[in-house]
């Protein structure tokens, strides 16, 4: 009778125990995810009373849900993870807290973090809505032992943009590889180029389209033009089959992306290829980034203070920061993160180089620039209007204003 | 004993699970839509944010030169890929069904076997294909440009087939092509056995050859199923989205060449967060559809009222 009783008792006291464990939801896409899951096990011994559900999904999936958890404010996780190229439309959504706002009160942080990611995640009209957790300074990567059998040196690559198409011809020439994988690569960067404070890559402060008086994109158009014209692009986009062929084979020369890519070109683009890039600064030493990720709170979530204390540990724990670099290439946005070993250390991918300092460098040189919900219709806009420059010979200023049209046509809605 | 159902509820109790879930998951989204049609909503922004604007997005739908481009390129990827299914399905269901004899089923498979497999693994496969350097296709067109003859007719370099706006659709078009061949083939053999033998007999004993067989008899006997198989055709080639998504990395490809209206209509609503003005696209290429398959219909009944 008292074995049961005791049973009993403790039946009851388990499932009591249950009941009061907080369940805790985060959104996320691949890696991130798992650097979720891996900053778990620390976190949780501070909060055994939180349970955590990663719900992993893919890029486009992962926002796509996002989208319809805000529009329907239903199966809204606690905290969700958010791509810079999506950030635009979600900031400017009015559904995530303002996280300079009491309790957060993230402002006393600000300065730890990288200045520019901050901005990024912050609206005019609602604030602080997203902290950055990882950053993607860009940096040149390029195959080493092709510009050797070139006899082309870096400094050509990075002096100006015409010496990066000279030292092309070189490459083409000597070995037969493509420059870059495509022209639109390059001019994505010349827009970004010196852009002023405020405004963003396709629009000024006030939302309204840049595309035809910005002499950003006429440059942008007119590069891309030349590296066509002399047939130094393989002409295929970033992400395909062949764009991993072309790295692994070492038919395109020069790969311009975030610090990021070299951990992927190790991992499992190009592992064949170690020792045979190299990273330096764009042309020009031009300062800009590509990508990163953004954690928030939804308003309506249901666990906010607890989403909060786990956002902290993911973004202001400079270990936790500096184990994400490590393990999952995650640059650090977090300033204190930035230093350590591991930084200091050559990279034998990279043929020894010591490439994360120069990295850590060009992502203080970064400028911060608006994000715009239009962006992403601007951007695919601006691209149509470059495939005909590039393969119908449109004149650019043509092309430039009927970018621009369109882009305002859609951003006047 | 009482029943727990008075028999004239029952019905209604039985068909309930069915009439759930077409209320939610098929009435539910069509009237959203429709009323969408009439609203500007930024859905990140929650329902609330619906704003009423009539028929503005009709009006962009209808100025949008995407929208054009996008419906140009659906019709010309569902003519070019859905004419050849039925063109070539049909002479081929005869040869397998006169033909072929034991191997009849085997054959069917074969030609089914597209048709049952994932979208994802046939457009990963075909974009292997077409790889500009690095393709079968492309090796293979290098390899016959060096035979005598040919060498004057075939490209002297690779083609690229998936990033130039000349190539895309015609390959776009092959493949669904490819896909869809062996469910019109299944379609048109399972008519044809249906077609009493006596006609063929009759016809034979009458002199007549294999191909008058299959023009006098076959065809005619045909045309109830052409025009279901055309109607169908005609109806997923106006949808026609996978494909083109896939092979185009979900963009559409250079100038938007590979982009149909499905597409856009998808990425105004979750790429460009519009969807009031998505839903006035899907409305419009409702109509199309809702015109396209009348016209169908008008065509064999006319061809019927000739016979």
């Amino acid at each position: 009778m008292k074995k049961t009783a005791v049973f009993v008792i403790c039946a009851l006291s388990l499932n009591w125990a249950m009941a009061q464990k907080t369940t805790l939801t985060v959104a996320a896409f691949p890696a991130v995810d798992d650097i979720v899951k891996a900053a778990l096990q620390e976190w949780q011994k501070k909060n055994p009373d939180v349970d955590v559900k990663v719900v992993g999904r893919e890029y486009a999936d992962h926002h796509t849900a996002m989208t319809t958890a805000l529009a329907t404010s239903t199966g809204l996780p606690d905290v969700m993870t958010l791509e810079y190229g999506y950030l635009g439309r979600f900031a400017q959504s009015g559904g995530l807290e303002d996280l300079n706002q009491a309790p957060y009160s993230f402002g006393q942080h600000a300065s730890k973090m990288v200045a520019y990611a901050l901005a990024q995640g912050r609206s005019a009209q609602y604030g602080q809505v997203a902290i950055p957790t990882d950053i993607g300074p860009g940096a040149m990567f390029y195959r080493h032992d092709l510009l050797v059998k070139a006899k082309v040196n870096e400094a050509e690559l990075t002096q100006s943009w015409d010496s990066f198409i000279q030292g092309g011809q070189k490459i083409k020439q000597s070995t037969g590889a493509y420059l870059v994988a495509h022209a639109r690569d390059v001019k994505d960067i010349v827009i970004r180029t010196g852009i002023p404070e405020g405004q963003g890559v396709y629009f000024d402060a006030q939302g309204k389209s840049v595309i035809d008086s910005s002499p950003r994109f006429r440059r942008g158009f007119e590069v891309a033009q030349k590296i066509r014209a002399q047939g130094l692009d393989a002409k295929i986009n970033a992400w395909s089959n062949e764009w991993g062929e072309s790295l692994k084979r070492g038919t395109v020369s020069v790969q311009m992306m975030g610090a990021w890519l070299g951990g992927h070109l190790q991992n499992w683009l190009a592992p064949n290829t170690s020792g045979l890039w190299r990273s330096t600064a764009l042309p020009e030493r031009v300062a800009t980034s590509w990508g990163g990720t953004f954690y928030a709170i939804p308003k309506k979530a249901v666990n906010k203070d607890k989403a909060w204390d786990l956002i902290q540990h993911l973004t202001l724990n400079t270990r936790q920061q500096q184990l994400a670099f490590e393990k999952y290439n995650a640059f650090p946005a977090l300033i204190a993160a930035q230093s350590g070993d591991f930084f200091s250390q050559p990279v034998a991918f990279l043929g020894g180089q010591k490439a994360r300092l120069d990295w850590k460098a060009t992502a203080m040189q970064i400028k911060p620039t608006q994000v715009f919900k239009n962006d992403s219709v601007a951007e695919e806009i601006v691209n149509a209007e470059l495939d005909l420059v590039l393969n119908k010979n449109k004149p650019i200023d043509q092309a430039l204003k009927d970018a621009h049209r369109l882009v305002q046509r859609r951003a006047s809605r | 004993m009482k029943p727990l159902l008075k028999p004239a509820a029952a019905p209604y109790v039985l068909i309930s699970p069915f009439l759930l879930l077409f209320l939610v998951f098929g009435l539910f989204p069509i009237v959203f839509s429709f009323v969408l049609m009439f609203h500007v909503w930024d859905p990140v922004k929650g329902l609330n944010s619906m704003e009423f604007v009539g028929l503005e997005n009709l009006q962009f739908a209808m100025e949008d030169p995407l929208v054009w481009t996008s419906l140009g390129n659906t019709l010309w990827m569902a003519l070019a890929s859905g004419l050849p299914q039925h063109l070539v399905a049909i002479p081929l269901a005869y040869l397998i069904n006169e033909k072929l004899g034991r191997w009849r089923n085997a054959a069917m498979g074969a030609y089914f076997l597209p048709y049952i497999t994932s979208t994802v693994a046939i457009a990963i496969m075909f974009s292997t294909l077409f790889s500009t350097d690095y393709g079968m296709v492309n090796a293979a067109l290098s390899e016959l440009a060096q035979w005598p003859l040919l060498n004057a007719v075939l490209p002297d370099k690779n083609i690229d087939w998936l990033g130039s706006p000349e190539a895309v659709k015609p390959v776009v078009s092959a493949v669904v092509f490819w896909r869809y061949l062996g469910f019109n083939v299944i379609l048109y053999v399972a008519a044809m056995q249906s077609i009493p033998r006596e006609l063929y007999e009759a016809a034979r004993m009458d002199g007549a050859k294999s191909w008058q067989q299959f023009w006098f008899i076959t065809l005619p006997q045909l045309k109830p199923i052409m025009f279901f198989g055309v109607t169908l055709t005609v109806i997923g080639g106006l949808q026609l989205f996978e494909e083109p998504f896939i092979l185009t990395g979900g963009k559409g490809g250079p100038e938007y060449a590979g982009m149909t209206t499905a597409m856009y209509m998808y990425r105004t609503a979750f790429d460009f967060n519009d969807f009031g003005l998505a839903s006035a696209i899907s409305w419009m290429l409702f109509v199309i559809i809702l015109v396209m398959t009348v016209l169908t219909n008008k065509a064999f009944k006319s061809k019927e009222g000739q016979t």
